[in-house]
């Protein structure tokens, strides 16, 4: 007994050490997608962020989604300082309370003097959200492995002319505008045609004449894997990490812009963030046109606001999903429609994916 | 004489008194030095209550709860909530209660609740979501006008004059609901607020309840099929030879099961290496690769694998304690070695039989990260679901109402098997 009394001091007295040491460097937990990614936000602006101010930025991975912050700040335990969400998770996670508030006047200007309101993509300023990255949903395929070069999305759902299996998000968003545009819809209609139900209908029956021929993935990873492996002959991928395989593990994948959905990725504060004057500061810190300019070295993501834009390197540029000769047939995701529609086409897809 | 009895009954009673005495005395001090021991024994369990009580009996009760928690819309919409109190469901709400709407609206969407409002009852009638956020939207660009809130409210969408709209709106407001679980056995009300069966191709789960079930079965067959015969030779081969097997069924066990499942991926995706092996054979031709990953087949296969040690286990173990004399008894009464092994043998290694497909079978029906991975669309399992609405759809009431069904379920079985076999006769080596 008395032997576990000392036992339960000395755990505590270490309890209280480590306690102490943590308060003394100050330290903020930053969330992101992982991978190829989340190294170029690391030495885009983790790493000279850190340098700056000399606080620790602990990197953690996730999968997209508002389950795990949801979960947070429902149980007021929030761990979470600075969150990277997508456009309609952003939109959904302001609606419901889940991030703060963000004031664009508190950013940092364009290095031409404009405000930050003018320099940023109009759709990069969200109330609780600011935009990172554009980054793209294309379709790529291994060009050692196709003997002829597929050119247009409508090519990627004809199992006739090209046969092989293929593979997509395990997700609705996206998949549906894709097959849409395949359909014969312009891009320019595709949400008008996918806001009723016979142009849900009709994505859907497009995309049941591949079901059998699909492999379905969840994280970025997965997607250049299935190619590498030969699971399939073309997938759906983040321009990213296309982009990554081919200047990192030099595979010869080849992705096709046509038929291309550009999102925009945002920072944003959970509400009850442990630090929150310091999240505010990264968060600052990480949109200013240096870092995104500098963050679009290691990944093929755009920045979201013309100075830095204007900053990319010239062998980035025809990379980036904004390029101009990537725009020819381009899709920009509506995020007011997938925040509107998300849970029931979700329904839907899952549905038909079981039966 | 009798004077003599008298003393010695006395006497007697005087000494049965002492005794009894004594024997109080003896027991109390039992009692103390015992309780102490007690004590002593619950303070060192303590720590375990403790964890079992925080981490599984509370969030255990907690998901229970959730299951049949109508979520915050009532305190959310307080004015709505107090008009629909009294509303007979078949003919429109008053003007007033629009009135009231339009204001619920308007103040959550001001207070950032709206998307609270608009979750919570997107799960009782899918397109909810979109109603209110354009509702939202529009009412807030609206000018004062002469018309009234039924007028204008129908006009920004007409879902705003159907009963199926309000009676989902009355629906959530009591503090408890059905719905989830409902939901979970492919049910939902319709627009009078009857009971109803969902349209095929929306119902997923009382299929899904079902295959997952046949998965696990299947599971526990392969795991017995291949398990018995090594649990066998394990318990007749020598001693040096058993423990070498022994190490090689444990070694699967002691390999991360996130590396056993992913290197069933690299052997029977279609470019893997059964596949390439068996067309380099020339058994198969290069357009007809089997497809042996991202279905049920990879499912069954990848768990079998992982699980067989769970059935291997528990059989070993009783085989062990089967005295070889019992079946040499048997050959030389004239029985063939068939009969022999069917009649004397088998019987006795029911306890193991049963602890190992009862080990398998609810450790399969709870799989997760096996059947998420390699599952693909055919082979996905009832925890896929739990987790989808746990991570993605954030539908946590529905989640908690299939994990409650899945518990009940296991619960059954458990009872059965208690009914059937007796849980006294399980046997874990």
């Amino acid at each position: 007994m008395r032997k576990l009394i000392r036992f339960t001091s000395v755990m505590a007295l270490g309890l209280s050490c480590t306690i102490s040491i943590a308060s003394a460097a100050e330290r903020i937990t930053v969330v992101s997608f992982g991978g190829a990614y989340t190294n170029a936000q690391k030495k885009g602006s983790h790493e000279p962020f850190m340098e700056k101010t000399g606080v620790q930025i602990l990197s953690e991975d996730y999968n997209g989604g508002l389950g795990k912050l949801r979960a947070q700040v429902e149980s007021g335990s929030v761990t979470w300082d600075v969150v990277d969400l997508e456009t309609s998770d952003v939109i959904r996670a302001c609606d419901e309370g889940l991030i703060d508030t963000i004031d664009v006047n508190d950013l940092e200007p364009g290095t031409d003097g404009s405000a930050a309101a003018d320099d940023f993509m109009p759709t990069a300023v969200k109330k609780c959200g600011i935009g990172a990255i554009v980054w793209s949903t294309v379709f790529a395929y291994d060009k050692t492995k196709l003997a002829t070069a597929p050119h247009s999305i409508a090519d990627f759902f004809d199992t006739n002319k090209y046969p092989g299996k293929r593979g997509m998000k395990r997700s609705p968003k996206v998949n549906l505008e894709m097959a849409l545009m395949a359909d014969g819809v312009a891009a320019t209609d595709v949400y008008k045609v996918l806001s009723t139900p016979e142009g849900q209908t009709r994505a859907f029956n497009k995309l049941a004449q591949i079901k059998d021929q699909l492999v379905w993935w969840k994280s970025g990873a997965q997607a250049p894997q299935l190619l590498a492996d030969g699971e399939v002959v073309m997938t759906t991928a983040y321009n990213g990490r296309i982009y990554n395989a081919v200047k990192n593990e030099s595979k010869s994948f080849v992705i096709v812009w046509d038929g291309q959905v550009m999102d925009i990725d945002y920072w944003a504060i959970p509400a009850g963030a442990p630090n929150k004057a310091r999240a505010q500061e990264f968060l600052v810190f990480a949109t200013a046109p240096e870092q995104l300019a500098r963050q679009s070295k290691f990944i093929s993501y755009g920045p979201p606001r013309k100075t830095a834009a204007a900053m990319v390197d010239e062998s980035m540029k025809k990379h980036i999903p904004t390029a101009p000769v990537n725009l020819t047939n381009a899709l920009a995701a509506d995020a007011e429609f997938w925040a509107d529609y998300e849970d029931e086409l979700n329904e839907r897809f899952t549905a038909w994916l079981a039966n | 004489m009798n004077e003599m009895v008298a003393r010695t009954d006395t006497l007697n009673t005087l000494t049965a008194d002492a005794r009894e005495f004594e024997g109080k005395a003896l027991r109390a001090q039992l009692a103390r030095s015992t309780r102490l021991e007690k004590a002593k024994a619950l303070l060192l369990v303590l720590p375990l209550l403790l964890f079992i009580g925080v981490m599984f009996i509370f969030p255990l009760a907690d998901m229970m709860l959730r299951s049949t928690d109508n979520g915050p819309v009532a305190e959310l919409m307080p004015d709505t909530a107090a008009r629909l109190l009294d509303w007979d469901q078949f003919t429109l709400p008053d003007e007033a209660t629009y009135a009231a709407l339009a204001r619920d609206i308007q103040t959550a969407q001001k207070e950032r609740t709206l998307g609270k409002i608009a979750t919570r009852l997107n799960f009782e009638l899918s397109g909810i979501r979109s109603l209110l956020t354009k509702s939202a939207r529009k009412l807030a660009q609206m000018e004062s006008s002469d018309e009234s809130w039924k007028q204008r409210l129908v006009q920004i969408d007409q879902r705003w004059g159907e009963l199926a709209t309000w009676s989902a709106i009355k629906r959530v407001l009591p503090s408890v609901t059905a719905t989830f679980y409902l939901s979970s056995l492919d049910l939902a009300y319709d627009a009078k607020g009857e009971v109803v069966r969902k349209p095929p191709e929306r119902a997923i789960y009382v299929d899904n309840f079902i295959k997952t079930f046949a998965i696990s079965l299947g599971v526990t067959l392969s795991c017995f099929i291949l398990g018995f015969p090594v649990a066998y030779l394990l318990s007749v081969l020598p001693t040096a030879k058993a423990n070498l097997l022994m190490i090689c069924v444990l070694l699967p066990f002691w390999t991360s099961l996130l590396v056993r499942t992913t290197s069933w991926i690299a052997l029977l995706q279609t470019h893997g290496i059964v596949n390439d092996l068996l067309v380099w054979l020339g058994i198969l031709s290069e357009g007809n690769r089997l497809d042996m990953m991202y279905n049920m087949f990879g499912t069954v296969v990848a768990m079998t694998h992982i699980l067989l040690p769970f059935m291997i286990l528990p059989l070993f173990s009783v085989m062990k304690s089967i005295d070889p004399s019992f079946m040499r008894a048997a050959t030389s009464l004239g029985a063939s070695p068939f009969t022999a092994f069917i009649r004397v043998y088998l019987p006795q290694t029911k306890p193991g039989i049963a602890a190992g497909s009862l080990l398998v079978f609810i450790l399969a029906i709870g799989y997760y990260i096996t059947p998420a991975l390699v599952g693909g669309r055919t082979g996905q399992m009832i925890s896929n679901f739990i987790a989808y609405h746990m991570q993605q759809s954030l539908n946590w009431g529905l989640a908690a109402a299939l994990a409650v069904i899945l518990l009940i379920i296991v619960l059954i079985l458990y009872w059965l098997f208690n009914r059937i076999i007796g849980i006294d006769k399980l046997k874990l080596g």
